[in-house]
């Protein structure tokens, strides 16, 4: 089964770079991200790979769609990129492969003899919490505000002027 | 994802009467898994294991889907003072296998000018979304092919993907009334997604607990809806609206509004890959309908009133299956109701709905939830 998921990752991966319609790249994208989840779902951490399936499948993909649909027409194609281009693209994704591959192997993975967990919602909500050694609660803190000032330049990027211009263009409409 | 019901059980043979199977399918299922586990390996069981339990969805799903068709136009006939289908076998119940014939039959008409591989991939992300979603439903006692811990967050999830298909095969149709119809859709599902998903947390809160078996065993003595007094009824309510429009259903078919749309995103498919949105349309709201009727309505749990001892009792015999069925059946009559009765609405009109009105009540919905469950004031 992992052979099956990772070999589903890498392909798609790879079509998701080398398709020239740009929504097929998304579809792609999205065949991705669902073998991760079933990644999850075979280390039996359910709850990360709902997760998975709801944030990165089911919105940022759905949203990255709408915004091809939105933005471009069905006849577009893009053009192959040139050969300068792939060669630098190709030493990047490299050296990061690299890069993680040796990060891993210095890794000493240490087996455990402990059963394993089954974590359910009320761990998770627990350790998202607490402020003990293994609890969560700063980097949940943090990304908090990191998502209300996004949510508030999200508001701020859409509002159109201030109070006052709008009901001027009203009445100008009427 | 393996199959949970390998729960061993070393006796070979079926320990009580197979009447009482009905009640509780669990010594049947162990019944089976282990005789499969005596005659094969126990790779081979798995798979034989995940081969029958794809077989039954599949089975079960197109009954479901056959009999809805059916009942939808019955209550739309119903509505409209109509007879309905009524020519082919009695009361016409052979008409919509009739329909599904000639969909089956009919030319798969091929777009130029249209994404074909997006264009067929489309139908088939629709389907797989709501099957997999049907796959964590508890039909009854020990009926349940896959009880996840996190099962109404996985539900939810999965069937959310369903949006993916609709928004390629507005865009690869190469149609502008496809694209529109998609473009609102989307719009639609992603908005409504949020208030199902807090309506169901309103529960969650109360249950403590997100597996589905575990939610549905905490209504033994009480549906949620009765126990959690009001806010459990503000939730029921937001989740039939919020998810009649995440099934893209009337009033809320702006997707497909034939009025202007002509038939929206799947204006350009026919045949067997049109029958596919159809029968995923249907088979959406039986999982709507079945996830209101488990979170809600208490699942397959029969109706038990507190000190009513009697009553109580004659309710058990009533097997849990109907119980589960008659009460999916009842929200989807609900959702029908609403479909054939009120106007519908605009595409402002929509996101004001869902944006200043049923967010912040649910969101107040929740935080009144908590505090009662923290006071211990449910029953």
């Amino acid at each position: 089964m992992f052979i099956l998921f990772s070999a589903m990752i890498v392909i798609f991966s790879i079509l998701t770079v080398t398709s020239r319609k740009i929504l097929r790249a998304a579809v792609f994208l999205l065949f991705v991200l669902v073998s991760t989840s079933g990644l999850y779902f075979m280390l039996n951490y359910q709850f990360l790979a709902a997760v998975q399936l709801t944030l990165y499948a089911g919105g940022i993909v759905v949203l990255i769609i709408f915004s091809i649909l939105l933005t471009s027409h069905i006849s577009q194609k893009f053009e192959s990129s040139g050969w300068k281009k792939n060669i630098f693209s190709a030493i990047a994704a490299l050296t990061g492969a690299i890069l993680s591959i040796i990060t891993i192997l210095d890794y000493k993975f240490s087996a455990t003899t402990e059963a394993a967990k089954e974590v359910n919602m009320k761990l998770i909500g627990k350790s998202l919490l607490s402020v003990d050694y293994d609890g969560y609660v700063l980097p949940f803190e943090v990304i908090s505000v990191l998502l209300l000032a996004a949510m508030v330049a999200a508001i701020v990027i859409a509002k159109k002027g201030s109070p006052k211009t709008i009901g001027l263009s009203k009445l100008n409409q009427e | 994802m393996l199959p949970e019901i390998v729960a061993l059980n070393t006796s070979s043979s079926l320990s009580v009467p197979w009447w009482k199977v009905v009640y509780d399918f669990l010594p049947l299922t162990q019944w089976i898994d282990s005789s499969l586990h005596n005659a094969m390996s126990p790779f081979w069981t798995t798979v034989t294991e995940m081969l029958i339990i794809g077989v039954l969805i599949l089975l079960f799903y197109a009954l479901v889907g056959l009999f809805l068709v059916y009942a939808e136009r019955k209550v739309c006939a119903f509505m409209q003072n109509r007879l309905g289908p009524n020519r082919v076998g009695p009361f016409g119940i052979f008409q919509t296998i009739a329909d599904l014939f000639k969909l089956l039959f009919k030319e798969l008409v091929p777009i130029k000018n249209a994404d074909g591989f997006l264009f067929n991939l489309a139908p088939f992300i629709v389907i797989i979304a709501s099957f997999m979603a049907i796959a964590a439903i508890p039909f009854a006692k020990g009926l349940h092919a896959i009880d996840l811990n996190i099962g109404v967050l996985y539900v939810i999830a999965v069937s959310a993907m369903g949006v993916i298909g609709v928004l390629l095969a507005g865009w690869s149709s190469n149609n502008k009334y496809s694209l529109i119809g998609a473009m609102r859709s989307g719009a639609q599902i992603v908005s409504y997604e949020l208030s199902v998903g807090l309506a169901i947390i309103t529960i969650v809160i109360m249950a403590g607990s997100m597996q589905l078996s575990v939610i549905v065993e905490a209504q033994r003595d009480g549906w949620f809806i009765f126990k959690g007094h009001i806010p459990a009824f503000i939730a029921f309510i937001i989740f039939l609206i919020s998810s009649t429009a995440e099934t893209n259903r009337g009033p809320f078919d702006l997707a497909e509004a034939e009025s202007e749309l002509t038939a929206g995103y799947h204006t350009e498919y026919s045949g067997i890959k049109f029958a596919f949105f159809f029968l995923a349309e249907y088979i959406n709201m039986f999982i709507v309908a079945s996830i209101a009727a488990t979170v809600f309505l208490g699942g397959w749990m029969p109706f038990h009133v507190g000190p009513w001892e009697g009553f109580n009792h004659i309710m058990d015999f009533i097997p849990p299956f109907i119980w589960y069925i008659g009460k999916t059946f009842f929200v989807i009559f609900l959702m029908m109701w609403f479909k054939w009765t009120f106007p519908r609405l605009r595409i402002d009109q929509l996101l004001t709905l869902e944006w200043k009105y049923l967010l912040p009540i649910n969101l107040v919905n929740v935080l009144i939830m908590a505090f009662i469950v923290l006071m211990g004031w449910h029953f």
